[in-house]
């Protein structure tokens, strides 16, 4: 498989704090990658580094080509960015924020994916003229990500998707996201909390801590290891 | 005497709708700055005024016809707005919200001084496009330029409504305004918006200029009191609203003039035009204390 994204020992800081200081890892063209680790392990600032919401130093590569600048370019470049939080316009109506979800596209076949979107969220269709802010906390999830996609991104980058979501909402979620990646060969980087079902929806998964790339393998030996289990995730 | 108070009535009504457009164009544009960059442009009037001088230059210096020398003049003022948010307010863009409006007291003492500067501060007369006739419409006294000031106010607000409501700029203007971070990662260059929202404010502000010079005058100071009626509008409709500037702007134009009216037939037979502007001020006051969100805003939720 040909290498989407590639981070070289990247570090990044907020100020004085430094949030990254090593973090090297690669996404393949068509992979579900899962980001673990503990509060302030770095994981949500690998992803900010990614779309250049952080000032950061190292390499990071996008197809081959250097990802320099701001968030507006990594837009461009085909990066899809769901922060933490629900990323949501909440002044917004349904519609609205789908169709910002293209913004950076020139191409007419916008219309075609709204319509498409609605095949994966039939009810964005129905209450379109509804402002995102009187969501419910899942759906906001739900259209932050039918956001994304409407930039037919390259790559999707997921921040906590189950962060004060309940349990049914998340495993729905993953399963749109699992079949996104099956059906279309959609490539996502899912930064997660809840490590159990980050590793049920990934092939492969890095685990963070203070900042480094701690251990990665495969999503399915770092589940079956019982120590790892316990030692880095928590369950 | 009923049918005379009706006429009175009807009079009223017109020409505060006249001015109430006014200030309607002026609160929107307050507006759209607040949306975007979160500030009071005090500035506001003094853009508008330099507008009109423009416009008055054009015409009476280089002897231009008076509609090229309109869409000349917006456009410059368009420009203007974006090279004012280039060159002076993003560079404190990232402070506090005091520095900023600071800048724009600062932006208002040096277009003001600039006008003189330039211009003199004699009064000067820019015409109406409209001519000076009235019409009798039933009784009622109508003035050409009262209608075309309603029609011009009315017609950029649609426009620009439209541009908000159903083009592509016009949504990520609005996303920049409500959520600047969500709107860098969707690809939005946010200091783009800002700017092109500094840009349609001055061209609003122009618009708002130059129908007004007609009936006071042109001079320096005539904005000042138009952005204090303009304040009341943007307070009352809702400081974030865009449909309550405009709704505000219209309301606060015939309700003053109800008191002209009413002070006629004996009614608030205390109020004179000298407090026009004091009862514009107890507007902002009273809407601030008794719902603060306007008529047409949502109340603000802080997240604890």
């Amino acid at each position: 498989m040909k290498t989407l994204l590639e981070l070289d020992s990247v570090a990044a800081r907020y100020g004085p704090v430094q949030a990254l200081s090593d973090v090297s890892l690669v996404v393949r063209e068509g992979e579900v990658v899962a980001v673990l680790g503990a509060n302030g392990a770095g994981k949500t600032t690998t992803l900010r580094a990614i779309s250049g919401t952080v000032s950061r130093s190292g390499a990071i590569e996008l197809d081959g080509k250097p990802l320099k600048g701001g968030p507006e370019t990594a837009a461009k470049s085909g990066i899809a960015h769901v922060p933490e939080g629900r990323g949501t316009f909440v002044d917004l109506t349904v519609t609205e924020n789908l169709k910002l979800g293209a913004y950076t596209r020139r191409d007419r076949s916008v219309r075609a994916d709204l319509t498409r979107i609605a095949e994966y969220f039939p009810w964005m269709t129905e209450r379109g003229g509804q402002r995102a802010g009187t969501l419910s906390g899942g759906e906001q999830q739900m259209l932050a990500l039918g956001r994304a996609l409407m930039s037919r991104p390259r790559l999707l980058l997921l921040d906590e998707p189950s962060l004060g979501l309940a349990p049914m909402i998340v495993r729905e979620f993953f399963r749109i996201v699992r079949q996104l990646n099956e059906d279309e060969g959609l490539t996502v980087l899912v930064v997660e909390q809840d490590a159990r079902i980050a590793l049920r929806a990934s092939q492969r998964a890095y685990v963070l801590e203070v900042g480094r790339v701690a251990l990665t393998g495969s999503s399915g030996e770092l589940e079956g290891d019982e120590s790892i289990r316990r030692s880095y995730l928590g369950y | 005497m009923i049918a005379a108070a009706f006429t009175d009535f009807m009079q009223q009504v017109v020409s505060g709708l006249a001015s109430g457009g006014i200030y309607a164009l002026l609160a929107l544009a307050l507006v759209i700055i607040h949306r975007s960059t979160g500030v009071i442009n005090f500035a506001q009037g003094e853009m508008a005024t330099l507008s009109a001088y423009i416009a008055w230059a054009l015409i009476v210096h280089h002897s231009w016809s008076y509609w090229p020398a309109f869409a000349a003049t917006l456009v410059i003022s368009f420009f203007g707005g974006i090279g004012i948010h280039t060159a002076i307010i993003r560079p404190v863009e990232s402070g506090s919200v005091l520095r900023i409006v600071i800048v724009t007291i600062g932006l208002l003492v040096a277009i003001n001084g600039f006008v003189v500067w330039q211009w003199s501060g004699e009064p000067q007369q820019l015409q109406s496009p409209f001519g000076t006739e009235v019409y009798d419409v039933g009784g009622v006294v109508v003035a050409a330029h009262d209608i075309g000031t309603i029609t011009v106010a009315l017609g950029i607000v649609l426009l620009l409504g439209a541009l908000f409501r159903f083009t592509k700029v016009g949504l990520a203007l609005r996303a920049a305004a409500v959520n600047p971070e969500e709107a860098r990662l969707v690809g939005v260059r946010v200091s783009w918006m800002l700017g092109l929202g500094w840009g349609l404010a001055a061209l609003l502000g122009g618009v708002a200029g130059m129908l007004t010079a007609p009936t006071v005058g042109l001079d320096p100071n005539m904005m000042a009191a138009v952005l204090i009626y303009s304040f009341a509008a943007a307070v009352l409709g809702g400081i974030d609203s865009p449909i309550g500037a405009v709704v505000g702007g219209l309301l606060i134009g015939v309700l003053l003039n109800m008191l002209s009216f009413l002070s006629q037939y004996g009614m608030f037979d205390w109020f004179t035009e000298e407090l026009r502007l004091p009862m514009a001020l107890l507007i902002i006051l009273a809407v601030l204390l008794i719902r603060p969100q306007g008529i047409l805003g949502r109340p603000e939720v802080k997240r604890v």
